[in-house]
């Protein structure tokens, strides 16, 4: 190896740790200042009631509305997005594997739709709603944070399908089952692990997410009975806590910030022990 | 050829994109007996193996004409069921896909698939096929464990038994043994000899001595075309074309 290679070697090298540690340093820091100023706000009463009469100014009160809220709408959410976004992944790579070129458009636009800012699906939905004269409700939030995760499931999904060799497709297909019963039989179960992260993927986008849901669930200090009415979000509850001026109730914003954290590892961590029990039947390719 | 002809190949091209990849097979493969499909590699012997259950229609670009006839029919061009041709031939591939499932649902899969069996006749069936390829001592402890813990000459015996197990009149092996082991690929060579009686084996090598070890009939191709075929003394003992005869020496692979 010739004295500038190695040189070249060590720079990159360097150059990588480096970004690393920005980027671990970075995290840190977010999560050590959410809990630095939002553990000591937090109290069961936090947790467990809805907001009374000045909670916006320092008094009494939780934002259990928006705990509920925001587990009502992501699940829900994720749920009808997995529903779509799994055939639509499956078609693509079992169905559509033939015409390569149709599938990498597909995926070229998946990919913009990835991209698209959320409040952009915030604003569609509104216009929509406007159009068919629904009012802001915890329905119409489901459909739009649906719409927007759609692509992402899809494309995490897909990505988990496209590492399927084509061998067991062969396989498979020579057992003489059907191209859906290889879908569903073979390449769904080869991929539940990568599947079961998708949807976590999924599921994180969705409740983090305040500017889709900003028009289109509105807000409320109640908590939902039906899917026609408005809902409160975390994200949003985040965003109304902290604009307050109040130093009092900002330290509760960064509280629910902790919640809502709390919320994703909890599932994280679930999804990580349920994905484990499935593993085993993955074959090593 | 003495026997009847399972296959009749005719006039087949295939094309992917501009590229002209078989160039106008004319075969036929006997029933019941182990034909050998030699060459080097890259000369098309896999293609022609997966147009004969139409797993080309699985890769882009891929054009076919010409005739393969498996009995009295067109498949090139047919209208029956896709699955239900598929399934009269059984698939070994060049390395062992087992199903992502324990090794009793490896094979009870394809027999679920096809007939509604009770579930003691399946039972005494996926005893049956891993017993006929000498897999059933290995595993008879641990039927419910995933098939991936099994190593690769095992996968490779499984998927045979899964290939048998959906009832298949053709088995077509895309060199077998050549992720294996030696006493693995034995095994397999050992059950193909076993299996003729019932089955009518192509089998796709590109190892001399493996193909002079079991073949009945020798199909030889070289760049897409079919040099000669015959039976496998013919093809070994007195080639015909100078093609064959430098490969039989060792010439090029």
């Amino acid at each position: 190896m010739s004295k500038f290679k190695l040189i070249e070697e060590k720079f990159f090298r360097v150059l990588m740790f480096l970004a690393t540690c920005l980027i671990a340093f970075a995290l840190c820091l977010i999560i050590f200042s959410i809990l630095y100023k939002g553990i000591p706000s937090i109290s069961w009463e936090m947790l467990t009631q809805t907001p009374k009469g000045g909670f916006y100014f320092g008094k009494e009160g939780g934002i259990l509305n928006a705990i509920i809220g925001s587990l009502y709408l992501s699940i829900g959410a994720t749920f009808l997005a997995f529903i779509i976004g799994l055939p639509v992944a499956l078609y693509m790579n079992i169905f559509l594997i033939k015409h390569k070129k149709l599938i990498n458009i597909i995926r070229f636009f998946l990919d913009l739709l990835w991209g698209v800012p959320s409040i952009v699906y915030g604003a569609f939905g509104f216009t929509m709603m406007i159009f068919f004269g629904i009012k802001t409700s915890l329905l119409a939030g489901i459909i739009v944070v649906t719409l927007f995760i759609i692509p992402i499931m899809v494309r995490a999904i897909d990505e988990v399908l496209k590492t399927v060799p084509i061998g067991l497709l062969e396989s498979s297909l020579s057992l003489g089952s059907t191209k859906s019963e290889t879908a569903y039989r073979v390449f769904f179960k080869q991929c539940i692990p990568g599947i079961i992260t998708a949807v976590l993927l999924s599921f994180g986008r969705a409740i983090g997410d305040a500017a889709s849901v900003l028009f289109t669930t509105g807000y409320t200090d109640h908590i939902p009975t039906s899917l026609s009415q408005p809902t409160a979000t975390l994200p949003l509850s985040i965003f109304f806590q902290l604009t307050s001026p109040i130093p009092e109730v900002q330290n509760r914003a960064y509280a629910s910030a902790v919640v809502l954290t709390v919320i994703i590892l909890i599932i994280s961590i679930l999804s990580r022990i349920f994905s484990k029990k499935f593993q085993k039947n993955q074959i090593n390719f | 050829m003495n026997n009847k002809p399972k296959i009749k190949i005719q006039n087949l091209n295939l094309y992917i994109g501009r590229h002209h990849i078989l160039k106008n097979i004319n075969t036929e493969i006997p029933e019941k007996k182990v034909t050998v499909i030699l060459g080097p590699s890259g000369c098309g012997k896999t293609t022609l193996m997966k147009c004969m259950n139409r797993l080309t229609d699985l890769y882009p670009e891929i054009k076919t004409n010409g005739k393969i006839i498996i009995d009295n029919e067109n498949i090139l061009n047919t209208k029956q069921n896709i699955s239900k041709l598929r399934q009269k031939m059984g698939l070994l591939s060049q390395r062992p896909y087992p199903l992502p499932m324990s090794i009793y649902n490896n094979i009870s899969y394809g027999l679920k698939i096809n007939n509604k069996w009770k579930k003691k006749e399946i039972e005494k069936k996926v005893e049956q096929y891993l017993k006929q390829v000498a897999l059933w001592d290995e595993v008879k402890n641990r039927l419910k464990e995933p098939a991936s813990r099994l190593s690769i000459g095992q996968q490779q015996r499984l998927c045979l038994a899964r290939g048998l197990a959906v009832d298949p009149e053709i088995i077509l092996a895309d060199e077998p043994t050549s992720a294996l082991d030696p006493i693995s690929s034995q095994v397999i060579e050992e059950k193909f000899v076993e299996l003729k009686k019932d089955y009518t084996i192509v089998h796709v090598t590109h190892i001399l001595r493996q193909a002079k070890r079991i073949a009945d009939y020798v199909v030889f191709m070289y760049m897409g075309e079919v040099i000669e075929q015959g039976t496998a003394n013919e093809i070994f003992e007195n080639p015909k074309k100078n093609k064959t005869k430098s490969y039989l020496k060792g010439l090029f692979y």
